[in-house]
């Protein structure tokens, strides 16, 4: 298992398109996160808003990086045929798809990271001139403070189930467009259908069992009442996407010649 | 001792390889490639099926289930909202009615009114909701304005009215022609505006009304919520100095009733009060067309039953973008580059036989679902009809929304090279600025901008929502108003997409296969 992650590792190092997307995962969700704090406003009647929420706006557009470069980590090895050398180093594909999960889990948490800090960071300097200030009762949010904190290291661990999420379909796909397509659809279509359904229940529940929606109520810090889940129970069925996705993929990989 | 040599030569006569040569190698490629045909057939079938549930869904307006469920039509067939108090007799033929209104305030002098409250006289051709009318009338926000058949609005003098400054209105009946008149004193008169009515009957309801639609609270700035219609509203407009000439009937005709339909949240009932000369009538609701956003939301459009035309442009975008990948995964482009080395032609080819193949499969799957979701809102049809040239822009113009981003992702892809990078890149151009922006995630602003510098703007072909002056409502990205016009939004994709294949043109010569 070691020299399969030394091998990953030095796969992913040495490939120039895993190193520029992560580079744009922090720059684009950064830009998005402070594009979305300058238009916002507060009247003096009270913004009544969620700050956490509206900081991390960018995640919404970095977790399509993130899916890209998860499918390229597999599906890159299967348009140039390097799965057959991989596969040939480690023969139990269980391992190597092992292998491939923790490696994108570092450096998706890393950037991550990096880009959940510089959304808050951005917000925290452009928000307050908006009249987002202390006076409004729109405290400025303190990464200390407990829901902001839940709110920010919950977006990173959002981009990392997203990464498997996506790791795991692109294992079972293969084909690298094919993949990028169906990881977006996951995350996009149910959010857009659930709009077409007017019946409250159904509504709910489609808001509960979408991976993009129910993850993303980590995000909240305010009116936990009106969610539809809770913030760590949301998380929690994007991660049963993942594993799903992911034992999905691991089986067909088993199952199926390279 | 010389010896002669002869080149062979081959039999088969040379082929000129001209663009309809290179047309047919595309389209050859396109139809015998399973997943290419396969995707497009998905994203046709996606676009229906969800158009499906889209208009399956159950109508929140219906409020009585043994009722067709019906919006109330105007004289041009649009849909109108016909609700208020009024108080009025019957006036046979020619004619005229004049008031003096003295005060436009909220029930009970608590909060203000909305800018649309509004009361003053009005001529009607009968009881029926979205019968033909013309009006003259006070508002609280918007001065005086003569408005006819719903759509018709005409400013005329600025001003609040107060006991101080009072409103002198008249209307007059000339055969179909009704005019409105406004004056400061009684005496001297300034036409506010005239209206044709067609079709007027020779006996019409003539008298005094008021309404005051519910008001929007405007919390579309929050983040990822949508604005809510308000609480009904009231307002009470005091009249006196009544005068009806050129009827059979006498002064203690007057008779007030509530039109339009029992109380519900949007309007409550109204009443009036007379004292002696003077009338004070308390009215909700409005006389207006109606308009998408919080005071009708929920209502279908032929919009809804299109939704599903961004998960077919997933479908396509993957489907256009492998077009071209597909040869460079393969080594394929160095035939197709060698059968038809003016490289040009390529990108030419593959995007003509692109946008003809996802535009006939487009056109019968948005038409389809249009018509469906039509047949299944029966009866009635969608509570915002179009005219058919409307549904006919709107269905080819999602067609032409496929086929022009197919062409859009083959250019990206061509420029990349890579599958994965280009699909997410056309989906983050078009696709995501459309759910970033209609799904709420955004507030109204950068969504409006989205929409107006993204390809995303081509979903602007799909609008036909109409917007009034004369309504207030959130005419924003999330209720189906785009920022730009149908095809002026259309424009902004082709235009993208024109940039694209160039990009694509000069990156194939340039570089090699």
């Amino acid at each position: 298992m070691k020299q399969t992650l030394h091998a990953e590792w030095t796969k992913l190092r040495t490939v120039t398109a895993p190193g520029w997307l992560l580079l744009a995962l922090v720059v684009l969700t950064v830009a998005v996160s402070a594009a979305t704090a300058a238009a916002a406003e507060c009247p003096s009647t009270g913004c009544h808003q969620d700050v956490a929420r509206l900081s991390l706006a960018g995640i919404h557009v970095g977790q399509t990086v993130v899916a890209v470069l998860a499918v390229l980590v597999i599906s890159g090895e299967y348009s140039t045929g390097m799965m057959r050398t991989t596969l040939m180093a480690t023969p139990r594909r269980s391992t190597v798809l092992a292998a491939k999960s923790v490696v994108l889990t570092g450096v998706v948490l890393v950037a991550g990271a990096v880009a959940v800090f510089g959304c808050l960071l951005a917000a925290g300097l452009i928000l307050p001139g908006n009249g987002f200030t202390t006076a409004q009762g729109q405290a400025m949010p303190a990464p200390a403070d407990g829901p902001t904190l839940r709110a920010a290291a919950g977006s990173v661990l959002y981009l990392v189930l997203i990464a498997l999420l996506a790791l795991g379909t692109a294992t079972a796909v293969r084909d690298p467009a094919a993949a990028v397509g169906v990881v977006l659809g996951l995350l996009f279509v149910l959010p857009i259908l659930t709009q077409l359904v007017t019946d409250p229940d159904w509504h709910r529940h489609l808001q509960q069992i979408a991976p993009m929606t129910a993850g993303l109520a980590i995000q909240s810090t305010t009116g936990a009442d009106s969610l539809p889940i809770g913030p760590w129970a949301g998380l929690g069925v994007l991660a049963g996407w993942a594993v799903a996705a992911l034992l999905g993929g691991g089986l067909v990989l088993r199952l199926r010649d390279v | 001792m010389t010896l002669t040599t002869t080149s062979y030569r081959s039999g088969t006569p040379a082929v000129h390889a001209g663009f309809a040569q290179q047309l047919r190698a595309e389209w050859t490629k396109f139809r015998t490639v399973r997943g290419w045909v396969a995707g497009l057939a998905a994203a046709a079938l996606v676009i229906v099926l969800i158009g499906l549930i889209g208009a399956h869904t159950e109508r929140p307006t219906c409020e009585d289930p043994n009722q067709p469920c019906t919006g109330a039509r105007g004289p041009g067939g649009e849909a109108v909202t016909d609700r208020f108090y009024f108080v009025h007799q019957p006036l046979t033929g020619d004619g005229s009615i004049t008031v003096r209104i003295t005060s436009l305030a909220p029930e009970g002098a608590k909060g203000g009114l909305p800018p649309w409250a509004k009361a003053g006289i009005v001529l009607k051709a009968g009881d029926r909701a979205g019968s033909a009318y013309a009006a003259v009338m006070a508002t609280a926000g918007h001065g005086v304005r003569m408005q006819h058949n719903y759509t018709h609005d005409t400013a005329g003098a600025p001003g609040t009215v107060s006991a101080a400054s009072p409103h002198w209105l008249r209307l007059t009946r000339t055969g179909d022609t009704v005019t409105g008149y406004r004056s400061a004193d009684g005496a001297r008169w300034t036409a506010v505006g005239t209206a044709r009515l067609t079709g007027l009957p020779s006996q019409v309801q003539a008298g005094m009304f008021a309404a005051s639609p519910p008001a929007t609270e405007s919390t579309s700035q929050k983040f990822g919520g949508l604005s809510n219609r308000g609480a009904p509203t009231r307002a009470t407009g005091v009249f006196d100095h009544v005068a009806l000439s050129g009827t059979e009937s006498g002064d203690a005709a007057w008779h007030g009733e509530q039109m339009g339909g029992p109380a519900d949240d949007f309007a409550s009932d109204g009443t009036f009060r007379r004292a002696d000369d003077t009338f004070t009538v308390t009215g909700s609701g409005d006389i207006a067309p109606a308009v998408g956003g919080p005071m009708t939301a929920g209502g279908q459009t032929i919009e809804r039953s299109l939704a599903g035309t961004f998960v077919g442009l997933i479908l396509v975008i993957v489907v256009g973008v492998t077009f071209i990948t597909a040869e460079y995964r393969r080594g394929l482009i160095r035939t197709t580059l060698m059968a038809s080395p003016r490289r040009g032609r390529a990108p030419a080819a593959k995007a003509v036989v692109l946008a003809a193949v996802t535009f006939a499969a487009g056109l019968p799957a948005a038409a389809a679902a249009v018509l469906l979701g039509e047949w299944l809102v029966r009866p009635g049809g969608f509570d915002f009809p179009v005219g058919s040239l409307t549904e006919l822009r709107v269905v080819a113009g999602t067609a032409a929304l496929l086929a022009v981003t197919a062409v859009l992702a083959m250019a990206v892809g061509t420029v990349l090279r890579r599958s994965a990078g280009a699909v997410t890149l056309v989906f983050a151009a078009i696709v995501l600025p459309y759910i970033l922006a209609t799904a709420s995630i955004l507030p109204a602003g950068p969504s409006q901008w989205l929409l107006r510098v993204t390809p995303a703007a081509g979903f602007a072909i799909q609008q036909n929502m109409p917007q009034y002056a004369q309504v207030d409502s959130d005419y924003t990205p999330a209720f189906g108003y785009f920022p730009l016009p149908p095809w002026g939004g259309f424009a902004v994709l082709c235009g993208w997409t024109a940039v694209a294949l160039g990009a694509a043109v000069f990156m194939m010569r340039r570089r090699d296969a």
